[in-house]
């Protein structure tokens, strides 16, 4: 049937106010034990330091609590939910025995300054990982501080700031390709290095007669991601990487879409000198509506001397301990050691694949991804024509002679029961439909989703208007964004 | 593979409606030399139950079952049950940033409620959705300062937690922002006269921690004063979120950087906690990270979406305030439902059990040895000097299965023998005696458990 929307349908959603619209005095949903010690005199103890009100803190039972969170959480779209085609997100399965694992109870409640004698679990889940994760990038050497991605990326131009000081040129800037994301310049900028863009060819890749004129001895890397935003492999990597070391720069690849590589490739084969990983993306840990993620950064041996402190090494006598002796260290760039809880999820997926597991799964990535491609090509303008990876990338270019975006597709297929793709990212597609499926999707879920992209395609011709309100079924219509940051209203206040 | 959903039958097809032959066609684009022609070097593929019993093996390598007295920025407070049952919704557990406001309005009201709580208990007018943790919050509060004043010099406090300060070192190396240090007194407190002495017409902030890595209350109405008087902003870093239910905050300041992980936070080994930056209204669009406003939609219904987004990365590129892109959303999901548990009331009991429990043990390890820094207040941590080494100390403790207070020497060699302890509302009476008399046994004879009455009982 036409325009029938076969996944999705209406269902109850309960309305629900802010917490503190249920709070009242005496409502609570805590108990403690009674005070084994003498009871103090806080006015005592503390004197002017002492706090009398807590201002509008809620007050609310345990019920509440649960139903309140539970209500909110219907109103999400989740992995679990459905096909969720973030381009550059790898929005993936999240394991659930990666969670059962992340709770065990030395692991949950081991304390970042407990004797190295009493954390060798701990420290074997960091070793273990690290070689895991050096093999599948072909790398020598890694650190697993880093909080999230940017925070990588921070780390790995930090590294590569330190080497080009040590080899007495410390270097001047950064170039970053047109279809980079954004976190890129942003984290070039606050290691103070100047960017520089460097232009895509006609087939979506490194220019490489730009960037052959662009590299100078003040260029300190090259920051790439490959595959890149459009789903597109750097043919030319290994030219790429010896223009760049021909004049003493180093690559830096972006490894948000490693995801496309695992177990075919390995970057450290082709040139890569720093990169950083993605474990919420690539290696399952859920992304929990924005974090926490994990950043770890690869690299090659000459970079070792500047990895952060502290660093995981093996005692004469076998145990594992931190060494934070390291002077040419680029120092810490985060309290302890990392996002823990991440390494152990990040594990536990990599102990499920197996080394045949972790290929299927980016052979799957890369047939789902193309797969999409060939079922919309025709009814979607596809600006490169160039192989596609483990994402592909459209443009409305179509859809716009009917006054239709890219955004105005996302919304409408929000009523289809899919979470939107990512929209208008990379730059340089305009109006881009940005999709990246993962390998966990079934055939019939892609089959759903293609299906659905071609209906509203069909109702853009048909009845824009629809496409334009969407969405139609969510619990609350198109939000007014520029009010929102007009006159900022960021928390709530009570009633006068 | 049992994540993946396809049958043979179904990749067979797949490729055949794609025209290829093989899945090796797919990989085509990437040159052949560099192709992987081996098996990945990792563990071979396990069953779930091996999953599991891998890591219960390395958990028992890992400090299972021990009493211990460690704070120092990460700290042991109870969990309610609620916490991960609700974090477990597969709907907050496996959705992404709330770019799509319209699917995402359960993430984004309660970041609005969070930033509601943590201002309320900061006594800020605007609070971000997170940071990485604590030490990162810290750097980023103060680039912003440094944004906001136009000036560049930096000072610390020596009493901040070192590891903050080794990484704002990390971040200011390339941002051209000279730190200077600021010690503390006899009294634990941040010298106020060195402060004086060291604050000039280029300091854009002086960042401390309250209660600091002493444990003690900084006095920061005099600390703002100074600040205030030359021009530079005052950044407070609070690491033990807790504090704020019974301590002032400090509301003379101009950002605060906190680590919210006390709130229902897993120790975790350090990680992943939560970071948090509040501040004053007229600052917000030097904030970096990810905020939460209130709007309407078309038929004018509240709802939430990401706002002020013009500072952030994926807008301005290398004009950003930060690089800042996935924060620590499901961490600060935790948080939020912690800060509702105990809500009003009961996070000021809470706080008051922390007090009640260190007072004790402070007065009990004060019969031993030598408790620094008594002439200020103190949340729920302090400092034990005594003759012997605190590592050899440890050590013997450490055979009962508690792990005593945090050696200073590496930190803070001008301590000598001096230890930080901390208690919590989880620590019991009898974990505190036995650690105590354990602490005072130097040298040569040590008890066994078995001849140490109580003993045997703390070591759950």
């Amino acid at each position: 049937m036409k325009h029938e929307t076969r996944k999705a349908t209406l269902h109850v959603n309960q309305n629900e106010g802010l917490i503190f619209e249920k709070s009242s005095p005496g409502k609570a949903a805590w108990k403690l034990p009674p005070l084994d010690v003498p009871e103090v005199d806080t006015a005592k103890l503390l004197g002017s330091s002492e706090r009398k009100d807590l201002g509008n803190m809620p007050e609310v039972s345990e019920i509440e609590i649960i139903r309140h969170f539970t209500r909110l959480s219907t109103w999400n779209y989740a992995i679990d939910l459905g096909m969720y085609p973030l381009g550059s997100c790898t929005m993936k399965y999240n394991p659930r025995v990666n969670e059962a694992v992340a709770r065990v109870e030395g692991l949950a409640n081991g304390h970042p300054y407990q004797p190295e004698k009493i954390s060798q679990g701990a420290l074997q889940i960091l070793k273990t990982l690290s070689e895991c994760l050096i093999d599948i990038t072909g790398m020598d050497a890694i650190t697993l501080q880093p909080a999230a991605g940017a925070h990588g990326e921070m780390t790995g131009l930090l590294m590569v700031r330190a080497y080009h000081h040590a080899q007495g040129r410390p270097r001047k800037k950064i170039l970053i390709p047109d279809s980079a994301h954004g976190t890129n310049p942003a984290t070039a900028a606050m290691v103070d290095y100047a960017v520089e863009n460097l232009k895509s060819d006609s087939r979506g890749m490194v220019d490489i007669a730009a960037l052959e004129a662009q590299m100078n001895e003040d260029v300190a890397a090259l920051m790439l991601t490959n595959p890149n935003t459009l789903g597109v492999f750097e043919q030319q990597i290994h030219k790429i990487a010896d223009i760049l070391h021909a004049k003493g720069g180093l690559l830096y690849m972006d490894g948000a879409n490693m995801n496309a590589l695992v177990g075919k490739v390995r970057p450290g084969d082709f040139g890569v000198d720093v990169m950083h990983l993605n474990l919420h993306k690539t290696f399952s840990t859920p992304h929990g509506g924005g974090g926490p993620g994990s950043g770890p950064v690869a690299i090659k041996k000459k970079l070792e001397p500047f990895l952060p402190t502290p660093v995981l090494v093996t005692h004469a006598d076998g145990t594992l301990g931190f060494e934070y002796n390291r002077p040419q260290s680029v120092g810490r760039v985060r309290a302890f050691y990392g996002n823990f809880g991440m390494f152990v999820r990040a594990l536990a997926y990599i102990q499920a694949n197996g080394p045949d597991g972790l290929r299927q799964t980016t052979e799957d990535a890369v047939l789902n991804a193309n797969y999409i491609r060939k079922g919309l090509e025709g009814t979607y303008d596809l600006p490169y024509s160039t192989p596609t990876m483990h994402e592909v990338v459209f443009s409305d270019k179509l859809q716009a002679k009917k006054g239709v975006r890219t955004m105005d597709i996302a919304k409408r297929l929000i009523d289809y029961g899919f979470h939107p793709y990512t929209t208008a990212f990379p730059l340089i597609v305009p109006g881009a439909l940005m999709i990246e499926p993962t390998e966990s999707e079934s055939k019939e879920e892609m089959d759903l989703f293609i299906e659905a992209m071609k209906s509203i395609a069909e109702e853009v011709e048909e009845d824009p208007q629809t496409v334009l309100d969407a969405p139609h079924s969510t619990r609350v219509s198109r939000l007014d964004e520029t009010a929102a940051a007009r006159k900022p209203v960021l928390r709530w206040k009570p009633a006068v | 593979m049992r994540y993946l959903p396809k049958s043979p039958a179904d990749r067979e097809a797949m490729l055949k409606a794609i025209g290829l032959g093989s899945v090796d066609e797919l990989f085509a684009p990437i040159p052949a030399e560099y192709r992987l022609t081996r098996d990945l070097k990792v563990p071979r593929q396990m069953a779930e139950s091996e999953i599991v019993d891998y890591f219960r093996q390395r958990s028992r390598e890992n400090g299972e079952g021990y009493t211990s007295f460690l704070g120092a920025g990460s700290y042991a407070h109870y969990r309610p049950v609620i916490i991960d049952s609700l974090i477990s919704r597969g709907e907050f557990l496996t959705a992404y940033t709330p770019y799509q406001a319209e699917i995402s309005q359960g993430t984004l009201q309660s970041i609005f409620e969070f930033q509601t709580m943590i201002c309320e208990l900061t006594g800020m007018e605007v609070a971000n959705a997170s940071m990485y943790d604590g030490s990162t919050a810290a750097a980023e509060a103060v680039m912003m300062a440094v944004r906001l004043t136009g000036r560049r010099s930096v000072i610390v406090a020596r009493s901040l937690h070192p590891e903050y300060r080794e990484v704002l070192a990390t971040y200011a190396t390339h941002q051209g922002m000279p730190l200077s240090i600021a010690g503390f007194g006899n009294d634990g407190r941040l010298n106020l006269k060195e402060l004086e002495k060291s604050i000039t017409p280029e300091t854009a902030c002086v960042l401390i921690q309250s209660p600091n890595f002493f444990g003690t209350i900084e006095d920061f109405t005099a600390i703002a004063e100074v600040a205030h008087k030359n021009g530079a902003m005052l950044v407070v870093s609070i690491a033990e979120a807790v504090s704020l239910g019974i301590v002032e905050p400090p509301r003379e300041a101009d950002v605060i950087a906190m680590e919210a992980q006390s709130f229902g936070v897993p120790l975790g080994f350090g990680g992943p906690y939560c970071g948090v930056i509040a501040t004053r209204e007229k600052f917000v669009r030097q904030m970096p990270g990810r905020l939460v406003g209130q709007t309407v939609d078309k038929q004018g219904r509240r709802g939430f979406v990401l706002t002020l987004a013009t500072r952030e990365q994926h807008i301005r590129r290398e004009k950003a305030t930060s690089n800042i892109c996935t924060n620590q959303a499901l961490v600060a999901l935790m948080v939020n439902i912690f800060m509702n548990v105990y809500g009003k009331v009961g996070l000021k009991e809470l706080a008051k059990q922390n007090l009640a429990k260190t007072a004790y043990a402070a007065g009990q390890f004060a019969k031993q040895g030598t408790l620094l820094f008594t002439a200020s207040p103190r949340f729920n941590e302090f400092v034990v000097e005594t003759k012997e080494d605190p590592h050899a100390i440890n050590s013997r403790l450490l055979e009962h299965k508690i792990v005593g207070g945090l050696p200073l020497k590496k930190f803070y060699p001008e301590l000598g023998n001096a230890a930080l302890w901390c208690c919590t509302e989880l620590t019991t009476r009898s974990a505190i005696d036995a650690a105590v008399r354990l602490a005072a046994k130097s040298g040569g004879s040590v008890p066994s458990a078995k001849e140490e009455a109580g003993v045997e009982e703390v070591a759950r």
